[in-house]
């Protein structure tokens, strides 16, 4: 499917858009770990309802969608052991390094934020490794 | 107002992240799948959202948000081991089930029951971060 790369362009414009809204609106960087983060961990009580009606609102907007495009798969893995060690794996990581693909590398890396390049480098090399041991050598995803 | 712009940016979010195929595992590991059968869409995806972010911080400058004094300031240039280890984690569970934080919320409404089992877990694993943090990186420093 060629049209593909339209899509992801077009949804990429999306997902600026919406992190330009939060930087505009509320001086706020959009990073989606530490919305979440922030509501699990106590740092972000100040601001809970923001968070929480930005996450409603994310979680609420593919439904709005969803019936309007014909077969959507997400492709998700069967495997539960592999689905918990991978979130926590995601949840440790993105908290530890304080951010993820929205924070660092959409917010960071437009900045032309030193951590948030460095970052996004490392988790997709970490990725790339993850794809190749766990697929090609030990097949198991 | 806040409240509204939060309302806004989320549904921007969750509407690209969707539209984009961002939610779609498959498309993010076989993007991650250098070596194997390589999908390049998420770097459209990378390049759509970073070009209007790019204009947000130019038009930043010497201006404010609507209901803020101030953007959020760069961080100090710190690249530490903690960005790095966490980075690394991270990657690996996104490589191994293809989502990271912002798809996974955004999925959890229609993907089905394997979507809660990794966002459940990844609460979890953000409610130890802390722990983690204090016991491999903060033993070291002196008290403040």
């Amino acid at each position: 499917m060629q049209s593909e790369w339209l899509w992801g362009l077009g949804g990429g414009l999306l997902i600026g858009l919406g992190a330009a809204m939060l930087l505009w609106g509320n001086g706020k960087i959009m990073g989606a770990s530490g919305m979440v983060g922030g509501l699990i961990d106590g740092s972000g009580r100040s601001d809970w309802a923001e968070r929480a009606i930005f996450l409603i609102a994310t979680f609420a907007a593919p439904l709005v969608l969803y019936p309007l495009f014909t077969e959507v798969d997400t492709h998700i893995s069967s495997n539960w052991l592999v689905l918990i060690a991978a979130g926590l794996l995601v949840g440790i990581g993105t908290r530890i390094a304080n951010g993820c693909t929205s924070g660092h590398g959409v917010c960071g890396i437009s900045r032309f934020s030193l951590r948030g390049i460095v970052a996004t480098l490392i988790y997709i090399a970490a990725g790339g490794a993850s794809v190749l041991v766990f697929r090609h050598m030990l097949e198991a995803i | 107002m806040r409240l509204l712009f939060s309302a806004l940016s989320g549904t921007l979010f969750g509407a690209g992240l969707f539209i984009s195929g961002m939610t779609d595992t498959a498309k993010v590991q076989g993007w991650l799948d250098i070596f194997g059968d390589w999908d390049p869409t998420l770097a459209f995806v990378m390049g759509g959202a970073i070009i209007p972010m790019f204009f947000a911080w130019r038009l930043a400058e010497g201006r404010r948000p609507v209901t803020q004094a101030y953007f959020p300031p760069k961080p100090p240039v710190e690249l530490d081991r903690r960005l790095a280890f966490g980075s690394v984690l991270f990657g690996m569970g996104w490589g191994l089930s293809g989502l990271c934080p912002g798809p996974a919320v955004a999925s959890l409404g229609y993907g089905g029951v394997m979507h809660w089992v990794f966002f459940a877990a990844m609460l979890v694993g953000m409610g130890l971060a802390p722990y983690v943090r204090a016991a491999l990186f903060e033993r070291a420093l002196p008290a403040e």
